[in-house]
C-alpha cells in the first residue's frame, strides 16, 4: 500500500479550514460598528487605572515542567513505531521497550525526587 | 466485513459518465465532504452549547432559554448573530497582529482534525494513515495560540491564563499520547478506521473499552484538561483571572474562541467514541441482523440504513459523552494547579506508562483478544 495515500485532502482542508476564521473576522468587519476613544482601549484591570504593563520579565514556573515534558513526548514519539509494528515484532522488542520505559521512568523519579513536579 | 456505502466512488462515476476526466471530477468531489464536515462541526457546537445551557438549566433547578424556538433551540444561533455585530475591541498597548494570530490559530487546527473523524467505513473525509497521531500533533498546535493571545493582550490575567493553558496541555498531552499509543498497538494502525474496524464483528462486547478500562478513563480525564472544562478549566477560572486568555476580546474573536473549545469537546468525545466506544459499529453486530433477515449485506438498502444507523450511532456515543462532561462541570469543583499538575504527571502518567506496558504483556500472552 502507497503510505502517504489521502494527504492531499489534509492540505485541501487546511486551506477550506483557514477560510472559517478569514471568513467570520472579514464578515463581521462589514457590519460591526466601530467607535474610537482612548477610553475604551484601556487595558482591563478589574476597573483599576492599569499599574504597570504585561511584558515584563518574571519567573516562568514551569519550566522545569516544559524540559519534562520534552523528554516523554521524544519518548511516546519513539514508542508509536514500535506499537504500530509491535505483532511482528515479538517478545524481543517488549523487552526492549521495557528497557527503554524503565530508563525514562527512573529519569521521572529524579525529577520527582528532585522537585521539579512541584509547584512552587 | 462488507466495504459499506461508498459516496465518493458512486459520485466520480456518475461525474465520469457525464464525459469529465477522473482529474475533475476528482477535483469537484474534494472541498464536498470538507464543507459537510465545517458545516457539521459548526452545527454540532451550536446543540452543544444548547445542551450546554438546557443541561446546566436542569442542574440548578432553572429554565434555561425557552422563547427563542422551541425549546430554545436558537439561542446559540442569536448568541452568535449578536458576536458579529459587537465592536472589536483592540487595546492601544496590545500587538494588533498577534492579537488577532491567537484565536485563528485556536481554531484552525481543532477544525482540521476533523480531517480523521470517521462516521463509516467510507464517511470520512479523508482516511490518512496516520490517523489518531495526526489528531494528537494538530491538538498540540492550539496552546502556541492560547498563550500568544495571552501574551499580546498585554494584560496580566490574560498572560497569567495563557501561561496556565500552556502548562496544562503540556502536562495532560503525554497521558493522552500514551493512551492512544495503547490503542494503536492492539490495532496494528494508526487509522481510525482501522481501529474502529478492529472493534468490529461482536457487538458490544468487541469495543475497546473492555480491554482498555484504564486507558478510556485516563483518555477521558486528559481530554476534559486539554479541551479546558470545568475541573480542569484553570487558564479561564473567572473567579481569579476574570476570563483568562480571553479577557481583552470581544466580538468574533471571542467568538472565535468560543467556537474553538465546544468544537474541541465534540472532537474529544467523538474521538473517544471511535477509540473506546466501537465508532460507528451498533451494539448487535449489524452483518448478523442481515444474515437474520436474509438481507445481502450489498443491497444497497441495507447500505443505506447501514450508513445512517453508522453516523447516527457515533453521534449518540459522541453527545452521551458531552453528555457526563456537562454533568461533571456542575458535580465536580475546580482543581488547584498544584492539583492539577500533580493529577497529570504523578498520577495519569504512571499509570498510562503501566497501561501500556500492561496492554504489551497481554498482547504477547492472548494474541487473539488483543488485536493479533
Amino acid at each position: 500500500m502507497f503510505v502517504l495515500s489521502g494527504y492531499e485532502y489534509l492540505l485541501g482542508f487546511l486551506l477550506i479550514c483557514s477560510l472559517v476564521p478569514i471568513l467570520a473576522l472579514t464578515a463581521a468587519k462589514l457590519v460591526r460598528p466601530s467607535r474610537r476613544g482612548p477610553e475604551r482601549r484601556t487595558t482591563y484591570e478589574s476597573g483599576m487605572e492599569p499599574i504597570g504593563g504585561a511584558w515584563i520579565q518574571f519567573n516562568i514556573r514551569y519550566y522545569m515542567f516544559a524540559l519534562v515534558f520534552v523528554i516523554f513526548d521524544v519518548e511516546t514519539v519513539f514508542l508509536y513505531p514500535w506499537a504500530v509494528t509491535f505483532n511482528q515484532l515479538g517478545l524481543l522488542a517488549f523487552i526492549e521497550a521495557l528497557i527503554f520505559i524503565a530508563i525514562l521512568v527512573v529519569g521521572l523519579v529524579y525529577a520527582w525526587r528532585k522537585g521539579a513536579l512541584e509547584w512552587s | 466485513m462488507n466495504s459499506g456505502i461508498d459516496l465518493q466512488g458512486t459520485f466520480i462515476e456518475s461525474l465520469m459518465d457525464l464525459g469529465l476526466p477522473l482529474g475533475a471530477a476528482k477535483a469537484i468531489w474534494m472541498p464536498l465532504p470538507m464543507l459537510l464536515m465545517i458545516i457539521g462541526a459548526t452545527v454540532g457546537v451550536l446543540v452543544t452549547v444548547w445542551l450546554e445551557r438546557k443541561i446546566s438549566a436542569a442542574a440548578q433547578q432553572r429554565i434555561g432559554p425557552e422563547f427563542i424556538g422551541p425549546l430554545g433551540v436558537l439561542a446559540p444561533v442569536a448568541d452568535g448573530l449578536k458576536l458579529i455585530f459587537k465592536e472589536d475591541v483592540i487595546p492601544a498597548k496590545s500587538d494588533p497582529w498577534l492579537f488577532t494570530l491567537g484565536p485563528v490559530i485556536v481554531v484552525i487546527p481543532v477544525f482540521l482534525s476533523y480531517l480523521i473523524v470517521p462516521f463509516g467505513q467510507n464517511l470520512i473525509v479523508s482516511n490518512v494513515g496516520m490517523g489518531v497521531f495526526l489528531w494528537i500533533a494538530l491538538s498540540s498546535v492550539t496552546p502556541i495560540g492560547l498563550l500568544m493571545s495571552g501574551y499580546a493582550s498585554n494584560n496580566k490575567y490574560s498572560l497569567l491564563g495563557g501561561l496556565r493553558a500552556a502548562a496544562q496541555s503540556i502536562s495532560y498531552e503525554i497521558p493522552l499520547a500514551l493512551a492512544v499509543l495503547a490503542i494503536a498497538m492492539m490495532s496494528n494502525s494508526l487509522s481510525t478506521v482501522d481501529i474502529v474496524d478492529q472493534q468490529s464483528g461482536y457487538g458490544i462486547l468487541g469495543w475497546n473499552i473492555w480491554r482498555q478500562p484504564i486507558g478510556f478513563l485516563i483518555f477521558w480525564i486528559a481530554a476534559l484538561a486539554e479541551c479546558e472544562r470545568l475541573p480542569f478549566d484553570l487558564p479561564e477560572a473567572e473567579e481569579e483571572l476574570v476570563a483568562g486568555y480571553q479577557t481583552e476580546y470581544s466580538g468574533m474573536k471571542f467568538a472565535l474562541f468560543y467556537l474553538g473549545s465546544y468544537i474541541n469537546l465534540v472532537l474529544s468525545a467523538l474521538l473517544v467514541a471511535i477509540l473506546y466506544l466501537g465508532g460507528w459499529e451498533f451494539p448487535i453486530p449489524l452483518d448478523a441482523i442481515a444474515g437474520w433477515l436474509n438481507v445481502s449485506p450489498t443491497n444497497p438498502v441495507f447500505q443505506v440504513v447501514t450508513a445512517s444507523l453508522g453516523i447516527t450511532m457515533t453521534l449518540l456515543k459522541a453527545y452521551f459523552l458531552v453528555f457526563t462532561a456537562i454533568l461533571l462541570r456542575w458535580t465536580v469543583p475546580r482543581v488547584r494547579i498544584d492539583q492539577l499538575l500533580d493529577l497529570g504527571w504523578k498520577f495519569l502518567l504512571p499509570i498510562s506508562l503501566v497501561n501500556l506496558l500492561l496492554t504489551a504483556a497481554l498482547k504477547i500472552s492472548f494474541p487473539a483478544f488483543f488485536g493479533g
